[in-house]
Parts: C-alpha cells; structure tokens; sequence
C-alpha cells in the first residue's frame, strides 16, 4: 500500500453549521439590538453575487477559484451570474483593449446599486505588460474599482484574498455612502449620471 | 502541364511586361512588385486566367519602409491556386504623400475586411471601397499606429515614469 502522509488524521468539525459572527450589540432576555448598517452589511458580504468579466488568462485561474477545489461558495459566493442587473460584484479578469473600454462601462452601468468592482490581475489592474496602442492601461480608466489583486495570472489564493478584502469593504460600508457628495463625485469623475 | 513558377512568370511578363518586376523566389515563393496603377489588372489576370486560376485571396498586408523614398507603402497580396495548391505574391509600392491603391473588392469578396484592416494599421486608401473606415482600432484612433514613426507604446499614458523602466538608459545604449 501506498504511505499516506497527509489527511490522515480524521479531523472533526468544530460546528455543524458554519456561522457568521454576530455583529456588535447588546443582547439581553429575548432581545438583540445592533445597527442596521450591520446586519445589512453581514447579510451583503456573505451573499455577493460576481458577474464574471474574464477575457484572458486570469479568467481560467477564475474558473478554478470558483470550482470544487478552491471554492468560491465558501465565501457565499457561489452563485455567479452573467446578468449585470442581478449581480453585485463585477470580476473584470483578463486584458481589456481599448474598443473593449465601452462595453466594461456598459456593464457597470448595468448594475444596479450597491456595485462593486475588482480588477484581477496585471492587465485589468495597469495594462500590464502590454503597453501598447490598443489596450486599456487598467480599467480604472473607465469605472471605479474597489479591489486591485495582483498577479499575472494570479494565483486562486490572490483572487479569494481579493475578495476577502471585497467582503470586508462590502461589511463595513455604510447605508449613506452611496448618496454621499464623495460617491457622487466619485462617478461624475468617470462621466456617469 | 504543371502549374510552375517559370510558367507563372512568363505569362505575367507576355501580359504586362515591364509593369511587373522583381521577380524572386524566397523559399520556393513566387514573389514580385506591380505597378500601382495595374494592380487590378494584375490581380484579375491571376484570377480569371484559365490557366494561372488563383482564385483564393490567402491575405493582404501592408509593410512601411520609411527609408525608401517615393516607395514608402507596400500592399502585399497572397493569392492561392486550390486545384495545383500554387501560391503567388503580389507587391504593390505606393509613396507615402499618396498613399492610395485601388481596392480588390471587385475580384476577391475577402478583400474587403483585410484592406479595412491595412487601411486601418497603415493609412492606405483603397479608392473605390465600399466601406472604407477601420475595423479594429477604437474609431477615436487618429494615426496609423503600424507606421515606423509611432513608437508601440501608448503615448497617452502619464503614470509611467521612463527612468523607473529603464528606458532613458537603454537609449544611451
């Protein structure tokens, strides 16, 4: 028989059901009262639904955060979806040329908010080695983007830290931010509304 | 009787004597320059001739070679005889000032997207197209970015700092 030398101890689960943690508040008999900027933001970051945007290399590292062995349901995630109007997060992975530009920002405009946006990998992020005439030098050049992950490609990891790093940001966000002058600015920058 | 490059060139010379020329054979390739103002002539001798019968347009391109003065622009043509599987390649030179060929769209259908696509990477006109803008560059676009005076690298860019990729150095090279 072949040596074994990993999974070999059988490990228990700690819970049956995997949790996500209570946000902050006071709890007495029969009640718990906490803010509501919380609660949504608890039940926000666990449910992202990702609109995949994947034109090259990054979007096959994609695929494999998002299958079986990585897993992107995990992070309550896992119901991607190819219809901007439904989705919460757009993945932009892979290069985007310049005659590709509108058609991104078309797709966020899409999207109905609360919208965030992560650009995976070197291209989506500068236009990585390809600084020539026909390519967008980072998609920041035509919609806001929340989360740079770095790599070309990267690696699962990097793009599950990414969105981490996107749930965090989705969690802690507060209900006004997207009615803010800030946020209006924000988007006037890029000539939307 | 086969289909031979000897063959090929004594007809093209019978036909049009000295308006084709340069003729070689690079790897076994039959290649030559025609005038501008036959290029059409050429192209519809090669395709309906029942003997040459190339009828299949593989591609066109464009070259720029800006040290060859008057001579700047060259529209090469690829064209494929499918029955004695013979290929033949067809230069057509053009100055810079006037940088127009008439187009091909009359004997190839298939001509029409790849002179959009020479149009659109090497500005030559093609005079009597039915559609003649770019097809793969953003319409903004107002150069020929495949020409030898555009460096490859986007000059609108501003984040990039030349001393941090080395470049000021490597033109002292």
């Amino acid at each position: 028989m072949r040596p074994v030398s990993y999974n070999v101890k059988v490990k228990k689960l700690e819970n049956d059901i995997s949790m996500a943690e209570m946000p902050d508040g006071h709890t007495g008999q029969g009640f718990f009262a906490t803010k509501l900027d919380d609660v949504i933001g608890l039940a926000r970051k666990n449910s992202i639904w990702p609109l995949p945007f994947a034109t090259s290399c990054c979007g096959i590292e994609f695929m494999g955060t998002m299958a079986a062995h990585y897993d992107l349901g995990r992070f309550g995630s896992e119901r991607l979806a190819f219809t901007p109007r439904q989705c919460d997060l757009l993945m932009v992975m892979g290069t985007i040329a310049k005659k590709m530009g509108p058609v991104v920002k078309q797709v966020y405009l899409q999207m109905a908010e609360p919208r965030w946006v992560m650009a995976v990998g070197a291209c989506a992020s500068s236009g990585g080695i390809f600084d020539t005439y026909s390519v967008l030098q980072g998609i920041d050049q035509v919609v806001p983007v929340d989360v740079y992950v770095p790599g070309c490609p990267p690696r699962p990891e990097a793009i599950l830290d990414g969105l981490i790093r996107i749930q965090d940001l989705v969690g802690k966000e507060s209900l006004r931010r997207r009615n803010g002058d800030q946020y209006k600015a924000l988007l006037e920058s890029y000539g939307i509304q | 009787m086969a289909l031979t490059n000897e063959t090929i060139k004594q007809k093209l010379q019978e036909k049009f004597g000295d308006q084709v020329s340069g003729f070689e054979e690079p790897y076994g390739l039959l290649t030559f320059e025609a005038g501008k103002e036959v290029n059409l002539k050429v192209l519809n001798f090669l395709h309906s001739d029942e003997y040459l019968n190339f009828i299949f347009l593989t591609d066109i391109c464009g070259v720029h070679y800006p040290d060859d003065k008057g001579r700047e622009l060259v529209v090469v043509y690829h064209l494929h005889n499918l029955q004695e599987n013979v290929r033949v390649r067809v230069k057509v030179f053009t100055s810079i000032e006037s940088p127009e060929v008439y187009t091909a769209t009359g004997i190839f259908e298939a001509a029409n997207w790849m002179e959009r696509e020479t149009f659109d990477f090497y500005g030559i006109n093609f005079i009597g197209h039915p559609n003649m803008k770019r097809i793969l560059n953003v319409e903004e676009m107002d150069y020929s970015p495949m020409r030898k005076e555009f460096p490859l690298e986007d000059q609108s860019r501003v984040d990039k700092d030349d001393e941090m990729f080395g470049r000021d150095r490597m033109l002292a090279f």
